[in-house]
């Protein structure tokens, strides 16, 4: 497992069209765990297309990844993540398909969503949830916003972690009972 | 008549808790006696199966989901709500909830 302050693994995505992405050397880069049939993925999903917004002039890269088994959930088919992007909900986040779970796996991520932020040289530097309740907007992602404005400035993250709160990712080869 | 009131939950989804304190809320602010909402875990698909249970938290009175579900599968997973104003949540709305406590409390005295 990496912890805060460890090197973040190193990854290689297709997106939704097939085009390879990485984390590269941006001074920021937030990596999303996330998926299309989460209620919390989907509650929480607009504040992070808006971050990716609010942070791309500072040179700020946010990646979505969905690792969930679309053998068993469907709707988080490649199909399914392509059509979404094309609604243009993603705005111009990568939407990016861990089809082997490997990057989850290599992150220890927990649920969708799972939001890690890495400083310029790969290090972790916050690790959870995006903000403290998905049911309220006005909460506007600000636990990675606080995150990203510390990176930004050369400073540690007040708070560079805290519980990942979501819909379990869906490991390939589990049986479907509770948990 | 009494109002039946059940939540079924699967415990992988992580919204059931929240889910029973709005409805027992919700209760009280319908006269309903909170304490008597009957809670079921769903444990594996062919419960799902069985109970017609399209996600978790699923919340029914007298039988009648709070929020109809419209094609959704049978399974183990966090269902999807809207909200009134159309945002995505893990929970029902809270007042899609009082208002089906409300119309059962009401078919529950016209039938007495």
């Amino acid at each position: 497992m990496t912890a805060i302050g460890d090197h973040a693994p190193t990854f290689a995505l297709p997106d939704t069209e097939g085009t390879t992405h990485e984390p590269g050397d941006a001074p920021a880069t937030v990596v999303v765990f996330t998926c299309n049939h989460c209620p919390y993925a989907l509650a929480w999903h607009e504040r992070i297309v808006e971050l990716a917004r609010d942070y791309a002039d500072r040179g700020v890269r946010v990646l979505a990844i969905n690792p969930n088994d679309a053998e068993r959930y469907p709707r988080d088919s490649l199909q399914a993540m392509r059509a979404r992007v094309r609604r243009g909900e993603f705005g111009g986040v990568p939407y990016l398909c861990d089809s082997s779970q490997d990057v989850a796996r290599a992150y220890d991520a927990k649920t969708t969503p799972d939001v890690f932020v890495l400083d310029a040289g790969g290090l972790l530097r916050y690790r959870g949830a995006p903000d403290s309740d998905c049911d309220d907007p006005a909460q506007n992602a600000a636990y990675v916003r606080d995150a990203l404005d510390a990176v930004l400035d050369g400073r540690d993250p007040d708070r560079p972690q805290t519980p990942p709160v979501g819909c379990s990712i869906k490991w390939k080869g589990l049986p479907v009972i509770t948990q | 008549m009494v109002v039946r009131v059940e939540l079924l939950f699967w415990d992988g989804c992580p919204s059931h808790p929240r889910a029973l304190d709005e409805l027992r809320a919700a209760m009280v602010q319908e006269g309903l006696d909170p304490g008597t909402v009957v809670v079921r875990e769903i444990h594996a698909q062919a419960d799902a199966t069985r109970e017609r249970f399209v996600g978790s938290p699923t919340i029914r009175v007298d039988g009648v989901d709070v929020q109809s579900p419209v094609g959704e599968p049978f399974g183990l997973t966090c269902r999807v709500y809207h909200r009134r104003d159309g945002r995505v949540s893990p929970t029902p709305d809270p007042a899609d909830v009082r208002d089906a406590l409300a119309a059962a409390r009401a078919a529950t005295i016209q039938t007495d």
